[in-house]
């Protein structure tokens, strides 16, 4: 029972992991960071839609080298 | 008490399993070793040195400072800068240095046996590209981040600087013009590959709009669907290459395809990232993981004996896929796996902005470069368990062995290693190619490795399939390379211009995208021309001036950090950066020496250009050859002086160093640490 429960915790970490290095969560940590940093300045912004949010990401992403031989 | 003993004696029987394993695979002569004695020997040795000579670099050298907030922690923006989890700026890391470059230059270093080659890769890793790698990350996140350029220019001076960037830019045009040799010669004449790679093109299109549009920033999901189609693209190209109208679209010389990849370089550069490269790169890096993951499980399920001798006749400088002694060209071969200065710009670009804390520095720095090491180390393995005289015959060009099967297999029995040309043929059927002869670059050789691993482990009827996906598993994230390195260049050279005019350096500008791109594809677009018309198959002239190039770049990245040691006061250390220095310096020197001054045709250029003159004059060539020599003798005189305009400006940033330290130590006045304050940490 407890080593099921652990091997969940392993993949729900791996799982977690995965989704991070791919950046398929960047949107979710970035409403994450909005909430905590932005929303209770006065001058708050609203956050960015999932679309928006993605472009500038992707394209600050490929600003200098990233790759390499 | 108990707990430390035993840990010492865990730590013992490593070493003690390492140097047995090392021994074993250096003193056997004459029979065949087992591929589980080289694994042995790098696991065992990359132990060792990470938990031992990376843990005192971190604690002696560079100490470490778990209280210090890193600059992801202090600049934290949510996007560039950002405290993000070990594991996954390791991978990160990992997948942004690893390319194809530890891949091809053991497979070519295999000429030499497979025994210099693979202790230079462990060596060089631990003591020179690791530390390079981690010291480089370290003073980069030390300094909110700062470019290898700029922390040159702020530690040694505007020369330092300029010449960083000059190297960097003239690196990638090399490594791109030979990176598209490479997948110029996997795909000639072979409709399989060539429509499965050319496939790869709409499919990242596919991917991108829907990342983009249909469901934006669903990034796994999208990338599942592209890995699908990437697969299902091989094997619909075995479906074209069986089609009798159909695979003549996809069966070419070498020019037109070099045409097609220097056209798709310029479009790739001015394309909007998000429709071409930022997919591609998506589906490079799951195909780069996995197929890694899975040769290294096939590898050690087989457990394959290396075929080729550990030291072969070809170390007195008469290879046939380049031609130089092994000192010093097996350590200009193998740049990437054993030191390449180009992570240096990965250590000082993206990476340092995500680092939590500065005690992951040892892990990501150090550990991601022995993983690339590991990578090389495979590469050679794959290169080695092939019969010799399969292996020469793949990858000795024409002009060594001649165009005729039965002349080259006459001639590679001469240097006593057995091939037939029923042999190759046979080969050639089974991997669904029409021909494996002079298949040069080292990609067809490494695809021909890999897939009678994978199918002898995992199921032989598919051996073509097995071919045709590392095929398509290198030729992805060359493209990748050669998208974000043309990309690259061309920021680079905007930066330049922008100097003079303040229009052409914005990156949005469309005049100034255009004309910069169109520079930097003519620049690589070049030499790739230059090489697929050369008869010696080109990659014996670019893959050493790549070499160099990288060396080079190593070298200034190690001067940097020697300067930041010795003004920080830590000359009594400074030997951990400046031992791998002095030996770069040496190698890069004498192989640029060499290839200039040499007297022999195959390693120096001036002797090349000269010998192919005489020729033209006497009127010995043959037509096609005689129509061809002036523009390779104009290129041999180019790539002489490029040589040594690369080794100016190495002895330029040491002697600049050298200054810099003495003054350092004289207590006069020179440029100060640009190190941040210190900021204690609240995570």
């Amino acid at each position: 029972m407890l080593n099921l429960t652990k091997m969940g915790h392993f993949l729900l970490h791996s799982w977690r992991g995965v989704r991070q290095l791919s950046g398929d969560d960047a949107y979710e940590q970035y409403l994450k960071y909005h909430a905590e940093f932005h929303a209770c300045t006065i001058d708050a912004m609203p956050a960015l839609s999932r679309k928006e949010f993605f472009k500038l990401w992707q394209d600050s992403q490929w600003q200098g080298v990233n790759r390499c031989c | 008490m108990v707990h430390k003993n035993l840990k010492l004696i865990i730590w013992f029987a490593i070493a003690l399993l390492g140097a047995f394993a090392l021994s074993t695979i250096a003193l056997s002569r004459g029979e065949s070793i087992n591929v589980l004695w080289i694994i042995t020997a790098a696991a065992c040795i990359y132990a060792i040195a990470y938990r031992f000579y990376a843990a005192w670099i971190a604690a002696k050298v560079l100490v470490i400072d778990e209280t210090r907030a890193t600059p992801a922690e202090r600049l934290d923006n949510g996007r560039d800068y950002m405290p993000t989890n070990k594991w996954v700026v390791f991978g990160h890391h990992f997948a942004a240095i690893a390319g194809p470059g530890p891949l091809v230059g053991p497979t070519l270093a295999a000429q030499f046996g497979y025994l210099p080659g693979t202790l230079w890769i462990l060596i060089g890793a631990v003591l020179g590209g690791a530390v390079q790698d981690m010291v480089t990350l370290f003073f980069s996140t030390r300094r909110n981040g700062r470019s290898l350029g700029q922390m040159a220019r702020d530690e040694i001076g505007v020369i330092g600087g300029t010449a960083a960037l000059i190297g960097t830019f003239l690196i990638m045009i090399i490594l791109i013009a030979v990176l598209g040799l490479v997948v110029v010669n996997a795909m000639k004449h072979s409709p399989w590959a060539t429509s499965t790679v050319a496939a790869t093109i709409p499919i990242a299109m596919i991917i991108g709009i829907y990342m983009r549009y249909i469901r934006p920033g669903r990034v796994l999901e999208a990338s599942a669907i592209g890995v699908v189609l990437l697969l299902l693209s091989v094997f619909a190209g075995g479906w074209i290459d069986h089609h009798e109208t159909l695979r003549v679209f996809f069966d070419h010389d070498g020019l037109p395809l070099a045409f097609a990849i220097i056209v798709y370089g310029f479009a790739a550069a001015v394309l909007p990232v998000w429709l071409l490269l930022a997919p591609r790169d998506y589906l490079s890096t799951y195909m780069k993981l996995g197929t890694i993951i899975l040769l290294a499980v096939a590898i050690i399920i087989l457990r394959p004996d290396i075929h080729m001798p550990a030291i072969t006749q070809f170390t007195d400088g008469s290879g046939p896929i380049f031609g130089g002694k092994l000192f010093p060209f097996v350590f200009i071969t193998i740049a990437c796996g054993a030191i390449s200065g180009f992570h240096a710009l990965i250590a000082s670009g993206t990476t340092p902005k995500l680092l939590a804390n500065e005690r992951d520095i040892r892990m990501i720095g150090y550990g991601a470069m022995l993983l690339e090491s590991f990578v090389a180390i495979m590469a050679m393995i794959a290169a080695t368990v092939l019969e010799p005289g399969v292996f020469f015959a793949i990858n000795s060009p024409a002009g060594v062995v001649g165009k005729d099967a039965i002349d080259a297999v006459a001639k590679i029995n001469s240097w006593g290693y057995a091939v037939t040309v029923e042999q190759m043929n046979q080969l050639a059927k089974d991997m669904g190619e029409s021909s494996l002869f002079a298949r040069t670059g080292g990609a067809p050789s490494l695809a021909v490795g890999m897939a009678s691993i994978f199918g002898n482990a995992f199921g032989k009827g598919m051996l073509a399939l097995w071919y045709h996906f590392a095929i398509m598993f290198e030729a992805i994230f060359i493209l990748t390379t050669l998208d974000a390195g043309t990309r690259v260049g061309r920021f680079m050279l905007q930066d330049m211009l922008g100097n003079f005019n303040k229009k052409l350096g914005e990156t949005s500008y469309m005049p100034s995208v255009i004309l910069t791109s169109a520079i930097v594809v003519a620049g690589w677009g070049y030499f790739l021309y230059i090489g697929v018309i050369d008869p010696n198959g080109g990659v014996n002239i670019l893959w050493p001036l790549f070499g160099i190039a990288n060396q080079m770049l190593a070298a200034i990245a190690l001067c940097v950090a020697t300067a930041i040691l010795v003004k920080s006061g830590k000359l009594k250390y400074a030997w951990v950066t400046a031992l791998p220095l002095a030996w770069l310096v040496t190698i890069t020197t004498t192989a640029a020496y060499q290839k200039i001054f040499s007297d022999d045709i195959r390693v120096g250029f001036f002797a090349a250009a000269n010998d192919l003159s005489a020729k033209l004059a006497a009127g010995v060539l043959p037509a096609d050859k005689a129509s061809i020599a002036p523009q390779l003798i104009f290129n041999q005189h180019l790539d002489a002086y490029l040589t040594l305009f690369f080794v100016a400006v190495l002895w330029i940033v040491i002697i600049d160093m050298l200054i810099i330290c003495k003054h350092a130590l004289q207590g006069l006045r020179i440029l100060p640490l640009s190190d941040t304050e210190y900021v204690k940490t609240s995570m």
